[in-house]
């Protein structure tokens, strides 16, 4: 079912849905953009629908609602370890195709990667609701549609903006009682079919086209550009690591939070063990690693999509200007090239 | 909710022994099960948890040794007898005695590399009859960085033993890198056998180069990996090399797959 409602008309039926949802989308912050005079767009609870910027990528993703950039695991004391508590109100948040793509992947890794479910993540994972808003054409740094992510039939409701109107599409029959006296219309979410940018995906295929992947001069050239701000994958909605902490709060430190912080493969301590020993020493050996994790170890482990959706925020967010569709668009030529040597080699035409 | 895979357990310290000045062995009471090469999530007050590798394993305790490093000097070196460590585990895979069994058995481990093989050279010490043989290289920075030093003593009545110090000989000590004694091993007087290669990074690297100079095929090394690992249950990705999960897949891998795990 499908409906159209007024803004206004539809904030009161957002009040009563607030009720039993906490309702996040993402929102304007004016001036506390990464430059002076911009704003920054990221998640956080709405309490209107006029809160919500729907003509603009947000610059920062969902992930947070799930994944929080910070968040208390243990209340630790000299003698237990007490389990964080957690507000048991189911969660409703309005997102972009690739979004839900890309919650999907953070889905593989917690849920499956390894023996058991991540119990922080699966406790808010469980109660979240998706609301799919329309892109209309996207932004230009978008890619969605070369990595495949720009459909979904992965949610609770769909929304596509219209001025003082809104139309609604009702998927989830908990929400139908709601709307059962509004105005009914025919509507369903579009999809964006055609990016501006179209990226191609490398394949490498052998084991021995990605050792020389490896060690291919591109990744030099990032040692003197990227800074290894991880501002890139602080911004990726498919990005999951994290560091466990612990923070004291008593003087003798014997009480305190253990708590888990996003944590990025960019920056220079992710591997460094207790002792000072590291690995991957260098921006460009750090740049190689995440782009691989992107666009080939994920698939290569679970098999399915690539872990990047192509929403492309991380081009939008580097400081140094680098293009993530960019890099992979060389590394794609680069592996084209590998892969004719190769093939030439065996004596095989490509 | 679900099981919490990342809660600690408290565990009473039954004893602290000092190795060196800045390795100390904590012994605690615990009665779970482990096969020798595994490790734990330890709760360091203050700082966090890090992997330790299991360097005893006894029937209702196990030990652990820990080096104090880092520009923290953390609460754990000052807890005393008695007092509880948080920890969870024990996780990843563990050296395939299965494999060993009746055939010769080189052990090479380098610096803090001994923890790790410590509690597999024991259990060979009371079940030599297991295997073959038993061949152990055993290579220290100076005097003042040997570790389990009565350990050592006892291997070397029961196994082929060869210790080694970088840049002194003292006695029961040869000098030089366990690499430049590697070539001692009597490889071809073996029928079948296999390599335990553990320790730093580098010293791994070039001890499996020269033993397969000394004609060891790769699938009879086996290394253990050491990482920066956050979580050890494959979620908070520190110890990813390309599709792999060391806290999963290892630590412990056979140089077949080792060498293709690319940094
Ligand atoms: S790598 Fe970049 S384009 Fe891909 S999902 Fe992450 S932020 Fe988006
Ligand atoms: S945002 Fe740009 S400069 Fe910062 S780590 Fe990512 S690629 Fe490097
Ligand atoms: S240690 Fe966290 S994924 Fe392996």
């Amino acid at each position: 079912m499908a409906y159209r409602l007024s803004l206004s008309r539809m904030d009161e039926l957002l009040e009563k849905m607030r009720e039993s949802y906490t309702i996040y989308a993402p929102m304007r912050f004016e001036k506390r953009g990464r430059y002076s005079d911009t704003d920054l767009v990221r998640y956080d609870k709405i309490r209107s629908v006029r809160d919500i910027v729907y003509d603009e990528k947000s610059h920062f993703s969902p992930k947070e609602v799930i994944h929080p950039i910070t968040q208390a695991l243990f209340h630790f004391t000299e003698f237990e370890y007490r389990e964080s508590e957690v507000d048991e109100r189911p969660v409703l948040v309005f997102v972009r195709p690739c979004d839900i793509h890309g919650i999907q992947r953070l889905d593989t890794m917690f849920l499956e990667n390894g023996d058991a479910a991540d119990p922080y993540y699966k406790r808010l994972r469980d109660k979240v609701k998706f609301v799919l808003m329309e892109c209309g054409k996207g932004w230009d740094t978008c890619f969605c549609v070369s990595m495949g992510t720009n459909r979904t039939e992965d949610y609770s409701l769909a929304v596509r903006f219209a001025g003082e109107e809104l139309l609604l599409e009702v998927k989830d029959p908990s929400f139908r009682p709601l709307f059962a006296s509004e105005k009914t219309a025919d509507f369903r979410p579009e999809f964006v079919s055609a990016n501006r940018l179209t990226v191609r995906l490398p394949e490498i295929k052998s084991r021995d086209v990605l050792e020389k992947v490896h060690a291919l001069p591109l990744w030099e050239s990032y040692d003197t550009r990227c800074l290894s701000c991880g501002a890139c994958t602080a911004a990726c909605v498919s990005c999951s690591c994290f560091t466990t902490s612990d923070v004291a709060y008593s003087e003798n430190g014997r009480s305190g939070d253990r708590r888990r912080v996003w944590a990025s493969c960019l920056h220079k301590d992710f591997t460094v063990m207790a002792g000072g020993h590291g690995f991957r020493k260098t921006p460009g050996e750090r740049m190689r690693f995440r782009t691989l994790h992107k666009v080939y170890d994920f698939r290569a482990r679970f098999g399915g999509a690539d872990m990047c959706v192509g929403c492309g925020r991380c081009t939008d967010r580097c400081p140094q200007l680098i293009s993530f569709a960019a890099t992979l668009n060389r590394l794609s030529g680069e592996v084209d090239r590998l892969n004719a040597e190769a093939a030439a080699a065996t004596g095989v035409s490509v | 909710m679900t099981a919490n895979i990342f809660k600690p357990d408290p565990y009473r310290i039954a004893d602290i022994v000092h190795e060196t000045e800045l390795e100390y062995t904590f012994k605690v009471e615990a009665g779970v099960k482990v096969d020798h090469g595994q490790f734990f999530q330890i709760s360091l007050p203050e700082i966090g948890e890090a992997p330790i590798s299991v360097s005893g394993i006894g029937r209702d305790w196990l030990e652990f040794t820990i080096r104090k490093v880092g520009k923290v000097t953390h609460r754990l070196f000052s807890l005393r007898r008695g007092d509880r460590l948080f920890m969870r585990g024990p996780y990843g895979n563990s050296f395939p005695l299965d494999e060993f069994r009746g055939k010769d058995l080189v052990v090479i481990a380098g610096g803090t590399g001994v923890s790790p093989v410590r509690s597999l050279l024991k259990h060979y010490f009371d079940h030599l009859d297991e295997i073959r043989s038993l061949h152990f290289i055993a290579g220290f920075k100076d005097r003042g960085s040997i570790l389990f030093a009565d350990d050592l003593k006892d291997f070397a009545a029961r196994f082929h033993a060869i210790y080694t110090l970088d840049k002194e000989a003292i006695p029961g000590f040869q000098s030089g890198l366990v690499t430049e004694h590697i070539r001692k091993i009597p490889f071809a007087g073996f029928a079948d056998y296999n390599v335990v290669i553990v320790g730093p990074p580098v010293m791994m690297r070039y001890a499996a180069l020269e033993c397969l100079k000394n004609g060891v095929s790769k699938e009879r090394i086996w290394m253990s990996f050491e990482r920066n690992m956050s979580c050890a249950v494959g979620k908070c990705g520190h110890c990813k090399i390309n599709e792999t999960y060391v806290c999963l897949e290892g630590p412990v891998f056979n140089y077949t797959k080792a060498e293709q795990l690319l940094d």
